[in-house]
């Protein structure tokens, strides 16, 4: 026990000011009061993957880190549509998971947010629209709000784009 | 490299009364293609077995169109790679009937063979006889009958269309009669950040009797999508099979090509694709063994890991452009530089991680509560590892120690010795151990390579092979060996791609680890064998 607490004295508070990490100005005040004003101080998030090569993933998992901590906002993650405000949707739709998408925007409550996350969510990416494992882009399948770019977004590209959606 | 044929696989084969040929526009070869008689093809693998060999892959592959029959026929092949510890790889090839495609399933003598060939009859309609095991497998129910996505006929570019008529099939699970046993399904959306794919267990009480994946859902037509691409634009696709296991798959790629072109990179190319996969390897072990322990509730560790992980990130962002280093690797070498200055901050930085990795070490065996669950959990036994052919940290954990880096010993890591973890208990915690001893390894090849690295090139200009040409390479990706193979065509295109990600065979170890341990162990053990669910539906 000692010993953690050592090491967790020698890290010290690796969290930075979202204007630190990210190229958002103040956006922690922004996004803190718009969850607080929104969502009662909490937004619910569920990731699904449609189809992604999982480099997004590792980057969805990054905004939990010591670095960004994204819950300290009021966000996190939860693990069923049934109790989620938002739906980050990584990849392109493959064939095999539209169907399984689709069930998981349907079983959400409203408002139902919906934000694409990385090149492919948003256009099909490396993958390609003219595929015959391949839906299409998040936004042929269900109602899309935000859509964030980048192979994969950093963590900041990806709390800002939650940022959006809740503002928007 | 040595450039030598690789004759000892033909000799045996020889030996045993089977005829082959050596195929000369297969490339390189100290890996080379044998041609032998489809009735010879259960013997051959049987053949394999008893020289202990390990199965790599079995594939399919229409011919180019540069071989085509005068009536415009295009002849259907059948692969199968192996490899000895000491002999190396070597590929067999057989052609099939066009019209009636059938091949005998090899496999009896390599289970791990089961779901490739349930590929092969998905892709290409090939029926394989005596397989032990014919459900379909990237073929979900609501795909049409006549779909055959990688022949040549197959209109590819539009979103396959669902037939109605199938979409009530349900996929025939492994069940049982028994009225003490219940079942739970699980995905294909899972509860955590995680790539989807549905887990049916077979559960009595808390214990689970038998797990069953069932994959393909991110299933996106890699194989088909490279076809028509040049190297140079495949390489991104390639680089994408796996997005956690970029740089070894890009590797693969690169090197499938350099040798069917056979062209090596500069040495100094192979030198930054040594360190760029080392960091990844060191990267993906931190982030899981962080994620194991979470799995555990041990958050402390959770937390300390992906710290590091971000570090590392970060400093791949200010040098080479990219968090995860993706599209550094490309056909002829590499497309940035580590110059003197940056490669002091990398050396820096390495060794700091290692021995912060090494402190925190301590701090998890010395907890009660993390080693209560990791040891024992999830065993594979030794015998199993090795008829599966389990590969990476998976294998090494149970007995089984395949490694590229030593085995096909190609550049950077001809000139190293590479310390293999050499585990036997085949648990959770050996897995755990295994990465542990891997990321102080991959520290210490980072520091040689990057103190030995020749001046020089970082790339030579792509000049694409003939049409026909064809080359396989077998990478050491941090999950493990990443087999890849590769045939151009008209035009200096790619015609034909063929990946194996070491999670196609690693699933099944999963599979085998999880019966007897209690259902909320689980993610534990799932989390220690972290297979790739893109790399396994390609």
């Amino acid at each position: 026990m000692l010993t953690i607490l050592r090491s967790i004295f020698r890290t010290g508070c690796k969290t930075e000011t979202l204007a630190e990490s990210t190229a958002i100005e103040s956006g922690a005040q922004l996004l803190e009061a718009a969850i607080r004003k929104h969502f009662n101080s909490s937004l619910a998030i569920r990731q699904v993957d449609a189809g992604s090569c999982n480099g997004c993933e590792l980057e969805i998992h990054a905004v939990n880190n010591c670095y960004y901590d994204l819950e300290r906002f009021g966000c996190h993650f939860v693990a069923s549509p049934r109790h989620a405000d938002m739906l980050l949707v990584t990849g392109p739709v493959t064939r095999n998971m539209e169907t399984a998408l689709r069930m998981t925007y349907d079983a959400m409550p409203a408002p139902k947010l919906v934000v694409a996350v990385g090149d492919c969510a948003a256009s099909c990416g490396v993958f390609g629209r003219d595929n015959y494992a391949i839906a299409g882009a998040v936004s042929d399948i269900i109602p899309v709000n935000i859509t964030v770019h980048g192979c994969p977004p950093t963590p900041g590209d990806i709390i800002q784009g939650i940022l959006q959606a809740v503002e928007g | 490299m040595r450039f030598v044929v690789n004759t000892w696989f033909a000799e045996r084969l020889a030996d045993a009364g089977i005829h082959s040929r050596f195929l000369e526009d297969h490339h390189p070869v100290h890996m080379p293609c044998l041609e032998i008689r489809r009735l010879d093809w259960a013997q051959a693998a049987e053949l394999a077995r008893r020289l202990e060999m390990r199965l790599v892959a079995v594939w399919a592959a229409e011919a180019g169109l540069h071989d085509a029959s005068p009536s415009g026929d295009l002849p259907l092949y059948a692969y199968m790679a192996y490899a000895h510890p000491e002999h190396r790889h070597a590929l067999l090839r057989t052609e099939l009937n066009t019209d009636e495609p059938v091949v005998h399933s090899i496999s009896p003598h390599f289970i791990a063979a089961c779901r490739m060939e349930r590929s092969m009859q998905d892709m290409f309609g090939i029926r394989v006889q005596g397989i032990p095991d014919d459900r379909a497998w990237l073929k979900h129910e609501h795909w049409p009958e006549e779909a055959l996505p990688l022949k040549r006929d197959f209109n590819a570019v539009q979103p396959m269309p669902s037939d109605p008529a199938r979409m009530g099939i349900d996929y025939p699970y492994v069940q049982s009669a028994s009225s003490g046993v219940h079942e739970i399904p699980v995905g294909p959306v899972h509860a955590g950040i995680i790539e989807p794919g549905h887990f049916r267990f077979l559960a009595v009480g808390e214990q689970v009797l038998n797990m069953e994946a069932r994959l393909g859902y991110v299933h996106k037509g890699v194989e088909r999508a490279m076809q028509g691409k040049s190297a140079e634009n495949g390489v991104k696709l390639a680089g994408r099979t796996s997005g956690d296991c970029t740089v070894a798959h890009a590797w693969a790629f690169s090197q499938a090509c350099e040798y069917a072109a056979q062209k090596p990179p500069p040495l100094r190319a192979s030198f930054i694709r040594g360190v760029l996969c080392e960091r990844e390897r060191m990267a993906n072990h931190i982030g899981d063994i962080g994620a194991i322990c979470n799995d555990a509730a041990f958050g402390f560790m959770h937390a300390q890991m992906q710290r590091l992980r971000e570090d590392m990130a970060r400093l791949h962002a200010a040098i080479f452009g990219h968090r995860l280093l993706m599209d550094l690797v490309i056909p002829g070498g590499v497309g940035r530089d580590i110059p003197a200055v940056e490669r002091d901050a990398l050396l820096a930085q390495t060794q700091d991680i290692a021995e912060e990795v090494e402190r925190l070490r301590s701090i998890y065996a010395d907890h009660p509560s993390i080693q209560e669950r990791v040891i024992g959990s999830g065993v594979v036994s030794t015998e199993d590892a090795l008829d599966l052919g389990l590969l990476g940290y998976a294998g090494r954990a149970s007995g089984n120690y395949p490694d590229e880096r030593i085995e096909e010993a190609y550049p950077p890591y001809d000139g190293l010795q590479i310390r293999v973890a050499k585990g036997r208990m085949g648990d959770v915690a050996t897995r755990v151990w295994v990465r542990f001893e891997e990321i102080a390894d991959s520290a210490r090849i980072i520091a040689l390579l990057l103190e030995a690295m020749p001046e020089g090139a970082i790339a030579n200009p792509w000049k694409a092979p003939e049409a026909g040409l064809s080359g396989f390479a077998a990478i050491e990706g941090w999950r493990g060996e990443i087999a890849a193979w590769v045939r151009f065509g008209e035009g200096g295109l790619v015609d034909r791609y063929f990946v194996r990600d070491p999670s196609v065979i690693n699933w099944l170890g999963l599979e085998l680890a999880v019966r007897g341990v209690p259902v909320p162990d689980f993610p534990l053990n799932n989390k220690s064998f972290n297979c790739s669910y893109a790399g396994n539906d390609l």
